[in-house]
């Protein structure tokens, strides 16, 4: 489980506040989708967690442990994936075993190609990230971070780059994958549909400073069709309600 | 398909200059201008003698001159690119010297530092060792941030960011600004070579304008040509080597 306790994040010395007072309990496997307006601090947040950036108060611990790069694996996927344009597409994938040590065996290979196949990436093993287009680039971000295995993982809209199309194909790629690892994954979204389809909870920020509104059990989950349920559009206006309740004070 | 394009290319411009020469050297008729036929033919026997020795010292100036560069250029590149205190102190010298036409130097260069070697690869330094600064500190700036947070979330240490982030970023560039400062780094190797030296093609050259020996005059020019060619050459082999990613791009 990973606590964030009573965390205040502030910039420029104290001076303007980014974050204030974020408390939430993220269950093991469960995907939690934050919303909020632009400039709320959700990307804060993100880094908070994985230690780019300091937090003045309060703690965030993994299975009652201080979260750190050091002890903890954490897998970050950024808005704009992140990738090294002078490593091929399997480097890539690679680099972040090698930073953390991992021994790489066969059986390990086999997996990796496993990953790869599953995303549909098979074939661009050997390509550069230059000559991949957007959504070909986030699934080589998605394999990256799911071979690493990782106790949690972090993704900053790391949809929206993408076309209509593309998104939804890569969304359900992504839950399928995600079915079968069940790695605690925290999403930051400023798309109510893809909050819904994706996230397990999903939580709402106030604007600036950021704060928790409301975390929401997301029914959506339970159902097949999801995009189409009726529970879609129960759970899709009780957000937009919060929304214009709370973003409008 | 794309080498076998640059070759005809290259063939082709090799062909035309050296009918054009033919052409002229008819025209004028006179030993100033030998033909281009003689001329290669005196390359031909000159590669069994002493022109190696020359040809050996210009190349070393120009790699020593291309080493020193990279690692100035590389060192305060990155420094710049990385701490915008030191960019804020670096870059208004390195934004006034790279207007000053680094050729006028050469004899406040020699006064100080005498006419042997270190003059002339100072001179090389000069020339391409603001190029490297500047596309260093381009390239590391325009690191997007999200590429580091990738590696410090894993708990990635600072010299691993600088191998596997930064370096590669700063050796694709220092090849551009090679390409771009390398010929006129040779033009300066040429002035250079003309004092307080035996030795290099420029000191070929003049000396045979000297002698009035126009054939081996032409034939340094030919093989300095050709020392130009090569290092071009090279820095595509290089570049089709470790840069494939930037070729690729669509």
């Amino acid at each position: 489980m990973l606590e964030i306790k009573n965390v205040h994040v502030y910039y420029d010395k104290n001076q303007s506040e980014v974050l204030r007072e974020i408390n939430l309990q993220i269950e093991t496997g469960e995907i939690y989708a934050i919303i909020g307006p632009s400039g709320c601090g959700k990307s804060t947040l993100l880094k908070a967690i994985s230690g780019l950036t300091p937090y003045s108060k309060g703690e965030i611990l993994l299975n009652k442990k201080k979260l750190s790069a050091k002890h903890h694996t954490i897998g970050l996927i950024p808005q704009n994936y992140g990738l090294l344009p002078w490593k091929t597409v399997f480097d890539n994938i690679l680099l972040p075993l090698n930073i953390k040590g991992r021994q790489i065996d066969k059986a390990f290979l086999n997996y990796i190609d496993e990953v790869m196949e599953k995303l549909e990436i098979s074939t661009l093993k050997e390509r550069f990230p230059n000559n991949l287009s957007g959504g070909q680039k986030q699934r080589v971000a998605i394999a990256r971070s799911f071979v690493l295995q990782p106790d949690i993982l972090l993704m900053d809209e790391p949809f929206s780059a993408l076309d209509a199309l593309t998104r939804e194909n890569i969304q359900e790629l992504f839950l399928k994958i995600w079915k079968e690892q069940n790695i605690t994954t925290l999403l930051i979204t400023h798309s109510v549909e893809e909050a819904i389809y994706l996230g397990t909870k999903i939580v709402i920020m106030s604007p600036l400073p950021g704060r928790i509104i409301r975390i929401l059990d997301n029914p959506v989950q339970k159902v097949e069709n999801k995009r189409t349920s009726v529970e879609h559009l129960q759970i899709a206006t009780d957000i937009r309600n919060i929304m214009t309740k709370e973003w409008n004070k | 398909m794309k080498i076998i394009d640059k070759w005809k290319d290259f063939l082709f411009g090799f062909i035309s200059i050296i009918l054009l020469w033919y052409m002229v050297s008819l025209l004028i008729n006179k030993p100033i201008l030998p033909s281009p036929i003689r001329v290669l033919a005196n390359v031909h026997s000159l590669a069994t003698q002493e022109i190696y020795i020359h040809l050996g010292y210009s190349l070393i100036r120009i790699f020593a001159g291309i080493a020193i560069s990279v690692f100035i250029g590389l060192l305060l590149g990155v420094l710049m690119g990385q701490s915008k205190r030191w960019n804020k102190i670096l870059n208004p010298i390195i934004y006034f010297t790279y207007s000053i036409p680094k050729i006028s130097l050469l004899p406040a260069v020699m006064l100080i530092f005498g006419l042997k070697e270190s003059s002339k690869i100072i001179m090389i330094v000069l020339i391409i060792v603001f190029q490297i600064i500047i596309a260093v500190r381009d390239s590391v700036k325009d690191i997007p941030k999200e590429t580091y947070y990738i590696l410090r979330c894993l708990g990635a240490n600072k010299w691993r960011e600088f191998k596997e982030i930064t370096l590669p970023a700063a050796l694709s560039s220092i090849l551009s600004s090679i390409r771009i400062a390398l010929g006129t780094a040779i033009s300066i190797l040429f002035f250079t070579e003309i004092y307080g030296t035996e030795y290099g093609m420029g000191y070929y050259i003049m000396d045979a304008w000297m002698r009035i020996n126009y054939l081996d005059m032409y034939s340094g020019i030919i093989v300095l040509s050709l020392l130009g060619f090569i290092l071009f050459l090279l820095i595509d082999l290089i570049e089709m080597t470790f840069l494939r990613w930037r070729n690729m791009s669509s």
